[in-house]
């Protein structure tokens, strides 16, 4: 009897493993090496947007054990409350750099089309999630920001399903839903640059005249057709 | 299509890599920005204005909280006639050409504001042979006797809104004692009506009438759509927002209380409503989330739009972004 189990062609597992590794062998997933044009202080607002998100995630966590009303109640509750704000500014500070940094760079290039896309979705995400925190704060400004910002939700008919007055309804989504969303998006994200790399630099257009001379046939591909980097 | 697939020029990089340790930069950059976020916290903290209540509104603002509970008691507040998702009415309902979600997604969340904030709070009030006798009277009556009586009661009470909102004289209809908190109203013909409010200030000034207005009968509580909407009809919230500059028209949307930044990054859709005709349209709600809507869909698809995917490659922040690299070419 053989010490390791046959791997079967059939086994859902077995082709989720391949196809993971397949798409993202580990020396791509965690590198020890970057390309050289990755030398600007604009990369380091990705990086930390996701350090923010994880300062926010670990600030609401204690919030969330201590329970709502905790953080009214006690100096060490309203302390950890204002790292939790705190972060939430630094998370959106650094996410909006970083995305203006990704514009200019067209970052979308060689095939990372879906990079940005999940860029951009991840801060259309964020803003309904730091939205419900102010409106489950369960003070002056969760009274006044729930009161006012119902109407553009009913003009459109989401307060049917989406109710800012009902805190126990938008703590949930504070809370649960949409941090998990935006943590699915996050990770697919990051995953989708590991996989595509960071995006190169422009070709200055000298050089690019001198390829293309050089080449009878010059590339002339879609955002997401060409040859990713390996 | 080229128009739609701009060249794409982008090669695989075939060029030196450095050595990188991504671990050990996550876990930099943690350490920093929980650095930056408790200096931050020691040194701004954060904002916690304590929240309205009823029984506060109804002993600062007697005759407000007394306007207001009139208008609930007729039907004319702004959330009686507010219609979906409170009520069949149509005083807030938006709609854009033939798109009418408001009045598609129905009524989820009812309110009655004669029942609910007036009527059945005043029913929780036990051994008050007077009251017993007055609602039973409005209760028997004909719609249109009740809506007569109540009409009795708003207007002196209109009048004297309007008369301290325009910094004139008030009418004498009205008489507030600012020391107790009473709101006396000299209306003829408003039948067992003044009995009721007179009551029904007296259990919210008691800070018996909050728990009356929570959504659900069940003992725990977490929906606060009554109360919040009751409030908001009158002029306490409206009051503290404006002096917190938290009114529409400062911009209101993305600050929040104190000096704190609150959500600039809702600045894009606070700018709609500054200008018109956004500002001035009954409908202008719906009309910034549609344009907030295109404009996403915009954000998400950049990579797609031609045009506004090539101006990197036409204005050349990139030389900035990679002069060393460019450098060392």
């Amino acid at each position: 009897m053989s010490a390791e189990p046959a791997t079967s062609s059939r086994s859902w597992t077995v082709k989720v493993r391949e196809k993971g590794v397949e798409a993202l062998p580990p020396e791509k997933l965690l590198p020890d090496g970057q390309p050289t044009y990755v030398a600007s202080w604009i990369y380091v607002f990705g990086v930390a947007s996701i350090a923010s998100l994880i300062v926010i995630i670990g600030s609401g966590c204690i919030l969330a054990l201590k329970g709502p009303a905790w953080w009214h109640e006690t100096g060490v509750g309203h302390f950890f409350n204002s790292i939790h704000l705190w972060s939430v500014e630094l998370f959106f500070f650094a996410m909006v750099v970083h995305l203006w940094g990704k514009y200019w760079m067209a970052a979308w290039r060689g095939g990372r089309g879906r990079v940005w896309v999940t860029g951009a979705i991840t801060f259309l995400v964020a803003v309904p999630c730091a939205l419900t925190g102010y409106v489950s704060q369960q003070n002056f400004d969760a009274q006044w920001i729930s009161t006012q910002a119902k109407d553009a939700l009913n003009s459109v008919g989401v307060g049917a399903f989406f109710n800012l007055t009902n805190f126990g309804q938008m703590y949930s989504y504070h809370i649960l839903l949409l941090p998990v969303a935006v943590v699915l998006l996050v990770s697919l994200h990051v995953l989708l640059v590991r996989r595509n790399g960071v995006v190169p630099p422009f070709e200055l257009d000298e050089k690019l005249t001198a390829i293309r001379a050089a080449s009878p046939d010059p590339q002339d591909s879609a955002p997401g057709s060409s040859e990713r980097q390996s | 299509m080229s128009f739609l697939r701009p060249k794409d020029d982008t090669q695989p990089w075939k060029g030196r890599y450095a050595p990188y340790d991504l671990v050990k930069e996550l876990c930099i950059a943690v350490g920093v920005i929980t650095l930056l976020a408790v200096l931050l916290a020691v040194l701004l903290s954060s904002p916690d204005d304590k929240p309205s209540t009823i029984a506060q509104w109804s002993r600062e603002l007697p005759a407000d909280f007394a306007t207001t509970a009139a208008t609930e008691l007729d039907e004319t507040s702004g959330t009686a006639e507010y219609g979906p998702p409170y009520n069949h009415k149509s005083g807030s309902v938006q709609h854009f050409l033939f798109l009418h979600p408001q009045r598609w997604l129905g009524v989820s969340h009812p309110i009655n504001t004669a029942d609910d904030y007036v009527i059945k709070p005043l029913e929780t009030i036990p051994n008050d042979v007077a009251l017993t006798s007055a609602l039973a009277e409005y209760k028997a009556a004909p719609k249109m006797q009740k809506k007569e009586w109540s009409e009795a009661y708003a207007k002196p009470l209109g009048e004297y809104a309007t008369a301290v909102e325009e910094k004139k004289t008030p009418p004498s209809t009205v008489s507030v004692d600012q020391s107790t908190g009473a709101v006396t109203v000299k209306a003829s013909g408003a039948g067992p009506v003044p009995v009721m409010m007179a009551s029904l200030q007296g259990l919210a000034q008691s800070g018996g009438l909050e728990g009356g207005l929570l959504s659900s009968s069940q003992f725990f509580q977490t929906d606060y759509t009554k109360p919040l909407l009751f409030m908001a009809d009158g002029g306490l919230l409206e009051e503290r927002a404006e002096q917190q500059h938290l009114l529409g028209d400062q911009w209101g949307l993305m600050n929040e209380t104190g000096s704190y930044p609150g959500q600039p990054w809702l600045w894009l859709y606070a700018l709609w409503y500054q200008i018109e005709p956004i500002k001035s349209s009954p409908n202008g709600d719906i009309q910034v989330l549609l344009i907030m809507g295109l404009l996403s869909l915009a954000f998400i698809c950049i990579p797609f739009i031609p045009g506004i995917n090539i101006l990197p490659r036409k204005i050349p922040v990139y030389r900035l972004i990679w002069r060393e690299h460019y450098r060392s070419e």
